[in-house]
Parts: C-alpha cells; structure tokens; sequence
C-alpha cells in the first residue's frame, strides 16, 4: 500500500539520477559514437561509414600506440599488485592500533594531492639536474649528469606511485576482515607460509585484488599527466593520441573512434575482470 | 606470517626493510618539492642555494611569490568556484540518491545501481570528450535553428562543473549511502508517532544523522574537484582552473613558484583530507 504523497517522493528523488545519468552519461556516449561512425566527405557534410575505424587499423602508429599504452598499463597494474600486496598485508596483519592508524594515513597523503605535483616531484628528482642525478655525481657513483626522465621506465615509476594508493586501500579492507585464527588453523594443520597464502590469504583478498586492479588498469590506461611530462618524445599514449585530434587537429571524427577504442577496452578488461574472478561490479566497487 | 606465529629473524627484518624503502618511496617526491619551494635559485633543482620565502612573498622579478601572481591567484579562484559548485551539486544529488537506493524497492534498481557507478570505470579523458562532442551538438543544432549563440554549451566553466560533477556525484553517492544505511529507521517512526510530518522527521532525525557522512563528502568532492585534471583538460575554455594553469607553466619550464603553489595544495589537502576521515568518527 503506497500513498500517493510517497509515490511523489519517490519520483521526486528518481528525478536527479536519471538526469545525471541520461544527460551526462549516457546521451554524450551515443553522441561520441555517433561521430566517430561519421565521416567528413565535404564541409559541414557527414556520411555514416566505419572510415575512422579503418583509418585507427591502416595506419601502424594508432594502433602501436593503442596495443603500447594497453601492456603498459598491464605492466604497471601488476607491478602496483606485486609492489603493494606486501605493503597491505603489513598493515592490516603485523601491526595494530595507532602505528596502523599511521601507516594507512601515511598511504593516503599522496592519494590526495594533485597528480600534477606527484608528477613534478618526480620530475624534479629524475631530470639531469634533478636530485638524484646531483646526488649520484656527489657520490661519485657517475662522472657526468644522467637523465633518468624522458624515458619508459620514469612512466612506469610514475604510474606505479600514481595509482598505488588504489591498490593498497581496498587490500587493506579486505586482508582486514581475515580472521587471524584462520591463519593459525591453516599452520596447525600443517601448512607452509606459500600454501597458506595460496589457499587462505590470496583467496580470501580476491575482491580487493580485483577492484584494486580494475581501478589500477583504468587510472593508467587513462592517464594523461604522467606520459606526457614522464615519457619522451616517442612514448607515445593513447590519451595524448585522443587530446591530440580533438584539440590541435580538431579532427572530432577520428578523436571520436579513438576515444571509443580506448573505451571498449577499458571496458573489456575491467569486464574479464570481473568475469574471471567471479566478482560482480556492485560488489568490487560499490564498496569504497 | 602473523604475530602469533613466529618467524625467522631474518626474514621479519627483510619485510621491514621493504616497508621502510616503500614510504621513503611514497614520501619522497612530495618531500623534495616542499623542499625546493624555499630554495633561493630560479630553477626547482639542486645545489642548494640556500633559505628563502621569496617564492611565496616576493614581488621583484625574478623573484615573484605566488602571493603576487596574478595568472595563478585568479586560477585558484576558478578553481575555488568550480570545485564549491561541483561539491554543493554531487552532494545534493548523492542525497537523493542514497535515499533512493536505500529506502526504495522498485523494477531496475540493480540496474540503475549498476549504470550509478559507470562513472568509476570510464577514463576521465573520454567523460570529458564525450560530453564536449555532446554539448557542441546541441549547441549547433540550437544555433542552427534559433539563429542566436548558445556560449554556455561551449567549453568553458560550467561545462567543467558538469564534466567533474558527473563522476564526483558517485563517489558522494556511495559515501552517503553507507551511512544512510545504519540508520535506525525506528527513529524516523517514532518521530512520525510524536506528530512530525515526513518531512520534519527527515528534516530534524534523519539529516542530523547524515551530516557527517553529507560533510565528508563535500569535502572530498571539492579534494576531487580541485585536483581534476583528465576530464577538466577536455573542457576547459579561456578560465583555466589551477591544475590546467600549472601544467602550462610546467611544461613552458619549471620555477620554484610552481613548488610554492604545490606546497600550498600539500598542506590544505592534507588538512581537509584528515579533517573529512576524522569527522566521522568523532561526531558518532
């Protein structure tokens, strides 16, 4: 039994999501794709054609870029797992109550300032007059100036510190609630430090581990700031590709397909994901 | 490898050995350029050639602080507008939302739920070229048609306010509704039992209730707002907000006021950040 006053409420407050989902979500992605399926035959004249797909797999260099920037990312979402699963690990089991405290604010910090100065702290560091190349001569570990920016792996540097917070947070939650006894059973029964993080840990930090790498993989596979300012002139990125067409050749056309592109894959590994650990989206992400 | 099982002193010291070099990691980069915000040299990079604030207060070039910086003074300020209308929307509308998903049952709502946290998992480079390709369409269908200039469709301030509002409102969403979801809705009733209107009772139990959660959120919105950078590039006009003013300096070559505008971002993030996790908890 619904009164009519809550019947009104409820459509009171379905009012603002679905705007904000119609009109800023999914309208905008028809309307890319949209454009991206239109080719310019003459000014202001448009034709319905997969010609901007056609021209991404013609020319070598979009889809080496496109292939580049998706096993980078691969890379350093791995590298962030590898890297961080320790780190959570030592937060949430092998230490308690203020130090924890610490440790996991310690984590945060960075998280929220700006990408913008995370990058320019490492460009400072990694510059041929940076800090560590200063420091290296001063030591007299290298006789002339390095530079160790302007290549790929100051990018993976880069990606890593960007996106660790997002790995190591939701492994903490996760490796939080695993109840130490269950630990202690797994030794009793005799059961060897690999084993039981094989078969207790891992298994049970599976949702952490999933979201933590969907929302690692996005955040590089989108990243703009730190290719750019990091890699040199030939490491390339997909995003780069996208600004590049959209604002200096105002090609919107092929921006569009290109940007389309990179979305279908987002998509596709964020899907597989999920698929492959049988976690659902509500479930990973919805619990941030 | 828990405390209560013992392990080779070895191996325990590895491990910390490993955590230690993984915060000088996290903490360095940030650390040198607070550093080089007060080094005496034009260039952000060593030798050190000593102690100064003149990058925060100096007003004789080169020496010019960003106290008396024009370009990034009235970049903070956009930014400052843009951000307080991001928060104020994705909040009012991460309340609505959370009362939806919490206290309504209805068809599709896993769905909704579903396409609600989208925003999560499209890069922020094609949110924002996605809704400039969006917006320029209306805008020159209605040109078209009408004859008169439709400026607010074009990339500019509010195209960035709704560009950034439009995955920020997810983040408060889900905030909000973990919180909603504690409540104890025997409290509304006894209100509406007491005499209160619907409205009163939400109004006077339910939003006290909520402010912290209303609180947090507003704050790491406007956290979010203000370090956007993706989906804020594609549509920024001629007002560029601070994020989009320091990487045009950055990349014409770096000074250390950029460090010194840094170091004012490090400190109020930090303090708004810790200021959003300890709210919470201490008004419970």
């Amino acid at each position: 039994m619904k009164s009519d006053a809550s019947k009104l409420g409820f459509y009171l407050l379905l009012a603002p999501i679905l705007l904000w989902l119609i009109v800023l979500i999914i309208l905008p992605h028809i309307g890319l794709f949209m454009v991206s399926i239109s080719e310019k035959v003459g000014p202001r004249e448009f034709e319905t054609g997969f010609g901007n797909y056609a021209a991404f797999f013609g020319e070598p260099l979009y889809w080496r870029t496109f292939a580049r920037t998706a096993i980078m990312s691969i890379l350093a979402t791995a590298l962030t797992l590898i890297l961080g699963f320790p780190i959570a690990y030592y937060i949430a089991k092998l230490t308690r109550g203020r130090t924890k405290t610490t440790l996991f604010l310690m984590c945060m910090i960075p998280f929220w300032v700006s990408e913008l100065v995370r990058t320019f702290g490492w460009m400072i560091l990694l510059r041929e007059t940076g800090v560590i190349s200063t420091t290296l001569q001063r030591l007299g570990l290298v006789s002339g100036p390095v530079e160790l920016l302007y290549n790929d792996a100051a990018i993976m540097v880069g990606l890593v510190y960007t996106s660790i917070l997002f790995m190591v947070v939701p492994l903490v939650t996760t490796l939080d609630s695993l109840d130490d006894s269950l630990i202690e059973a797994g030794y009793d029964l005799g059961g060897t430090s690999s084993s039981i993080m094989r078969e207790i840990v891992i298994p049970h930090a599976m949702p952490g581990i999933v979201s933590g790498c969907i929302v690692v993989f996005m955040l590089s596979l989108g990243n703009y700031l730190t290719p750019i300012l990091l890699g040199g002139k030939d490491s390339l990125w997909f995003t780069g590709m996208i600004y590049t067409q959209f604002i200096t050749r105002f090609n919107w056309e092929l921006g569009s397909a290109l940007g389309f592109l990179l979305l279908a894959l987002s998509s596709a590994i964020v899907f597989l994901g999920l698929k492959l650990s049988k976690q659902s989206l509500s479930n990973t992400m919805g619990r941030t | 490898m828990i405390p209560t099982v013992p392990r080779p002193a070895f191996a325990k010291w590895c491990y910390r050995a490993y955590v230690t070099v993984f915060f000088i990691y996290l903490a360095l980069p940030l650390t040198v350029v607070c550093i080089f915000a007060f080094n005496n040299s034009v260039f952000p990079s060593p030798p050190w050639e000593g102690f100064t604030v003149a990058w925060f207060f100096g007003t004789e070039a080169p020496f010019i602080g960003v106290f008396h910086e024009r370009p990034i003074l009235r970049a903070i300020g956009t930014s400052t507008f843009v951000a307080l209308w991001v928060s104020g929307l994705a909040v009012a509308v991460g309340t609505c939302n959370a009362f939806l998903f919490v206290r309504h049952e209805f068809k599709g709502k896993a769905l909704l739920y579903m396409l609600m946290l989208l925003p999560l998992i499209i890069p922020g480079v094609i949110l924002g070229i996605s809704i400039l390709v969006f917006s320029s369409t209306i805008a020159n269908t209605l040109e078209d048609a009408t004859g008169l200039w439709f400026d607010g469709l074009r990339p500019g301030l509010i195209l960035v306010i709704l560009g950034q509002f439009s995955f920020i409102t997810t983040f408060a969403t889900l905030v909000i509704s973990a919180r909603l979801q504690k409540f104890d809705p025997s409290l509304e009733e006894a209100a509406l039992n007491l005499g209160a209107t619907q409205l009163g009772a939400i109004r006077q139990i339910t939003l006290p209730f909520l402010m912290p959660a209303i609180l947090a959120s507003a704050i790491v919105s406007v956290l979010m707002s203000f370090e956007n950078f993706n989906t804020t590039l594609m549509l920024v006009g001629s007002d560029s907000p601070l994020t989009i003013t320091m990487f045009d300096k950055l990349k014409q070559g770096s000074t250390p006021v950029l460090n010194a505008v840094s170091l004012l971002l490090i400190v109020i993030s930090a303090v708004l950040g810790l200021f959003s996790l300890f709210f919470p908890k201490s008004k419970r």
